[in-house]
C-alpha cells in the first residue's frame, strides 16, 4: 500500500495531530514499511473466522443507581491548564 | 538483598524501616546519576511513611511479606497528588486526583514507594529511549539501553535502587527489560491486576506485573497486588490466596513444549545456546521438554501493532489541552488548540503509533488490517489453547537478543517492533508469562529465559521458574551495579 503525503495530511487530520512537510515524507516512508510489513497478515485465511476484541468475553456491566460521593470541582479542575468560573475553559466554538 | 530476607530482618528488629529507607536513598544519590532510573522520588513521604510502618512492626500489627520493604513504580501508575508523566511532556506536570487501585494496594500491604520510574513514552518502545525526559542506562554496561517500556523499572531492581517494582506489559514491557537488565519479570494473566489508574496504552492488552529479583517475591508481589476491582470490569473475579502455593512441589509431572519457530531465524546465537541450555536442565530434572510448532509465530507482531496502535489511537483521543495535559499556547480556535497541543505534546513514537492506528481504523482501511488483526488473534490463541492440551508451560527466550547499544535501532522503528517477537503474542492471547535470568553472552549481559502459561496458572509457572533458579548455577547473579 503507498502511503503518500496526502494519506498522511488525511489520517493526521482525524488524529488531530499537525506534521510539517518534513516530518510528513518521513512518516508517509515509515508506515509504508511498517504496513507493508503487517500485510503478511493477508497470506493467512481468515474466512469465518471470528474476530477476537478481548480475550476475556466482556459485556457492559451495570451498577445499581446509587448516589455516592465523587470527585470535589476544584480537584479536578486543578490540572486543568486554562480554567474560569469553576469550569474548563476553551476557544469560542459557536458564532 | 530479596523481599524474603528483608522481611526476616525487619520482623526480628535487626534493622528498622527507616534506617532501610534511608539506605535505598543513599543508593539511588550514589547510582541514579548514572543510570537514570527514576524521574522523581518522593523522600518526605517515604520518610514519614518508614517512621509509621516501624510503629506497626513494633506493634506486630496488620503485618504483610511487603511491610517497611522499599520499592517503586512505573511512571504510568496513578499516585495522588504526585506527579505521573507516563514518560511524556504530554503529561510532564500532571497530578492525578487519585490513587491507582496497586498504589492503594502496595500502601495497605506496607510497603515504602520511593519514588516513579523512567519508561518509553506511554509505555511505546523497547528500550526506553523514547521518555520524553531521560535515557536509563543499563546496569550491566552503561552504554546500553535497559530494554523497555518499564525499563527504568528494571534497572532500578538490578542496580537494587529498589528491593522490588513494579512495570507494565503491553506487549513485553516488563518481560523484555527484565530479560536485559538480568531480573524476574512476572507478566500476569490479562485481568489478574486491576488497571484503575494505570495510564492507558491498549486497553485490551495492558497488564501490570511485578519486576523482582527472585521468583518468590515475584509471588509475593503478586498476592499483594492481585485481585477483583470494582473500579476495573475486566479485572478477575477469581481469588487465590498464594501464587507461591506451587513453589515447593515436585516439578517431575511438569510437560513443556519448546516452539521450533522461536529458536530459528532471528535469534543470535549466543541467546539460543543459552535457551538451549536451560532446557536441558529442565531435561535433567526428569521435566519433558518437547519440541512444537507455533505456526503463527511470525504473525503475531504484525497483528499486535495493528490491535495495539488501534486501541492506542482511541485512549490517547483523550489528550486535548483542555481537561488536564500539555496545553498549547498558540491556537485560534479549537481544533487547532487539539492539533497543537497533541502534535507539541507527544513525542515522534506516540505520533506515529496514533497515526498508524488512525489508519488500520479509518474508513476503507479497518477490515483489511483492523478486523483482520482481530481474526488472526482469534487463531493465535486457538494455537496456544491446543499447545496447552498437552503441555503445563511453553518455554523459550524472552528476546531474540541481549541489551543493545544506546541509540542502535531508534532510527528504524519497524526494526524496534520486531525485537518483541516472543513476546507480543502472550499479550495478544491474554497469558501469564514469566522472564528469568538463565545466562551471559560474551559480553557479560543476561539472557532471559521466558516460561509461558495457562490462562490463571501463574503458580505454575512461578513454580517451573522457582525450579530452575533453585539449580541453577545463576543464583547470586543480581550483581550490585557498578
Amino acid at each position: 500500500m503507498k502511503i503518500t503525503k496526502h494519506t498522511v495530511d488525511y489520517v493526521a487530520n482525524l488524529a488531530r495531530l499537525n506534521f510539517n512537510d518534513e516530518e510528513a515524507l518521513k512518516l508517509s516512508a515509515q508506515m509504508e514499511d511498517i504496513l507493508a510489513y503487517m500485510d503478511k497478515l493477508n497470506s493467512l485465511n481468515t474466512e469465518n473466522v471470528i474476530p477476537m476484541e478481548h480475550v476475556k468475553p466482556v459485556s457492559n456491566i451495570f451498577r445499581k443507581d446509587m448516589v455516592s460521593p465523587s470527585f470535589d470541582r476544584e480537584q479536578i479542575l486543578r490540572n486543568a491548564p486554562v480554567k474560569e468560573d469553576g469550569a474548563f475553559k476553551v476557544p469560542k466554538i459557536v458564532e | 538483598m530479596t523481599i524474603e530476607q528483608l522481611h526476616g530482618k525487619l520482623i526480628s528488629k535487626e534493622i528498622k524501616v527507616e534506617e532501610l529507607v534511608h539506605q535505598y536513598y543513599e543508593k539511588i544519590e550514589a547510582k541514579d546519576k548514572d543510570i537514570s532510573a527514576y524521574i522523581s522520588l518522593c523522600k518526605d513521604n517515604a520518610m514519614k511513611n518508614a517512621v509509621l510502618i516501624q510503629e506497626r512492626i513494633n506493634q506486630n500489627k496488620d503485618i504483610t511479606p511487603l511491610t517497611g520493604i522499599p520499592m517503586a513504580i512505573k511512571d504510568n501508575m496513578c499516585t495522588k497528588d504526585s506527579k505521573t508523566t507516563c514518560g511524556s511532556k504530554m503529561l510532564e506536570n500532571f497530578e492525578p486526583p487519585y490513587n491507582a487501585t496497586v498504589v492503594e494496594k502496595l500502601e495497605s500491604s506496607g510497603s515504602i514507594l520511593l519514588g516513579k520510574l523512567n519508561m518509553d513514552e506511554f509505555a511505546m518502545g523497547g528500550s526506553t529511549e523514547n521518555s520524553a525526559f531521560k535515557k536509563t542506562k543499563n546496569p550491566y554496561d552503561l552504554s546500553r539501553v535497559p530494554g523497555g517500556s518499564s525499563g527504568g523499572s528494571a534497572a532500578c531492581v538490578a542496580a537494587d535502587m529498589a528491593v522490588f517494582t513494579l512495570g507494565s506489559d503491553t506487549g513485553g514491557s516488563i518481560r523484555q527489560p527484565a530479560s536485559f537488565c538480568g531480573v524476574v519479570g512476572l507478566k500476569p494473566t490479562y485481568g489478574t491486576i486491576s488497571r484503575y489508574g494505570l495510564v492507558a496504552f491498549a486497553s485490551s492488552l495492558d497488564q501490570i506485573g511485578p519486576i523482582t529479583k527472585t521468583v518468590t517475591d515475584a509471588g509475593l508481589v503478586l498476592n499483594a497486588t492481585a485481585g477483583k476491582d470494582k473500579y476495573d470490569s475486566t479485572s478477575s473475579e477469581r481469588n487465590i490466596a498464594d501464587y507461591n502455593e506451587y513453589l515447593k512441589k515436585d516439578i517431575k509431572n511438569i510437560k513443556l513444549a519448546v516452539p521450533r519457530q522461536y529458536l530459528a531465524s532471528g535469534i543470535s546465537a549466543e541467546v539460543k545456546d543459552s535457551i538451549l541450555n536451560a532446557i536441558n536442565e529442565y531435561e535433567k530434572m526428569g521435566i519433558v521438554c518437547e519440541y512444537v510448532d507455533l505456526k503463527l509465530a511470525d504473525y503475531a507482531i504484525a497483528a499486535y501493532y495493528i490491535i495495539s496502535s488501534a486501541e492506542a489511537s482511541s485512549n490517547l483521543a483523550r489528550y486535548d489541552g483542555i481537561k488536564y495535559g500539555y496545553h498549547s499556547e498558540n491556537y485560534t480556535n479549537l481544533i487547532e488548540l487539539y492539533k497543537n497541543s497533541r502534535s507539541e505534546g507527544f513525542g515522534a513514537e506516540v505520533k506515529r503509533r496514533i497515526m498508524l492506528g488512525t489508519y488500520a481504523l479509518s474508513s476503507g482501511y479497518y477490515d483489511a488490517y483492523y478486523k483482520k488483526a482481530l481474526q488472526v488473534r482469534t487463531l493465535i490463541k486457538n494455537e496456544f489453547d491446543k499447545i496447552f492440551e498437552t503441555y503445563d508451560g511453553i518455554i523459550g527466550p524472552t528476546a531474540p537478543t541481549t541489551a543493545y547499544k544506546i541509540g542502535e535501532k531508534s532510527e528504524d522503528p519497524l526494526e524496534m517492533y520486531l525485537g518483541d517477537v516472543y513476546t507480543v503474542s502472550v499479550n495478544i492471547a491474554g497469558l501469564p508469562a514469566i522472564s528469568i535470568p538463565c545466562g551471559f553472552d560474551s559480553h557479560h549481559l543476561p539472557v532471559g529465559l521466558q516460561i509461558i502459561g495457562k490462562a490463571f496458572d501463574e503458580r505454575k509457572i512461578l513454580q517451573i521458574a522457582y525450579a530452575y533458579e533453585q539449580q541453577s548455577s545463576f543464583q547470586g547473579l543480581i550483581k550490585e551495579a557498578k
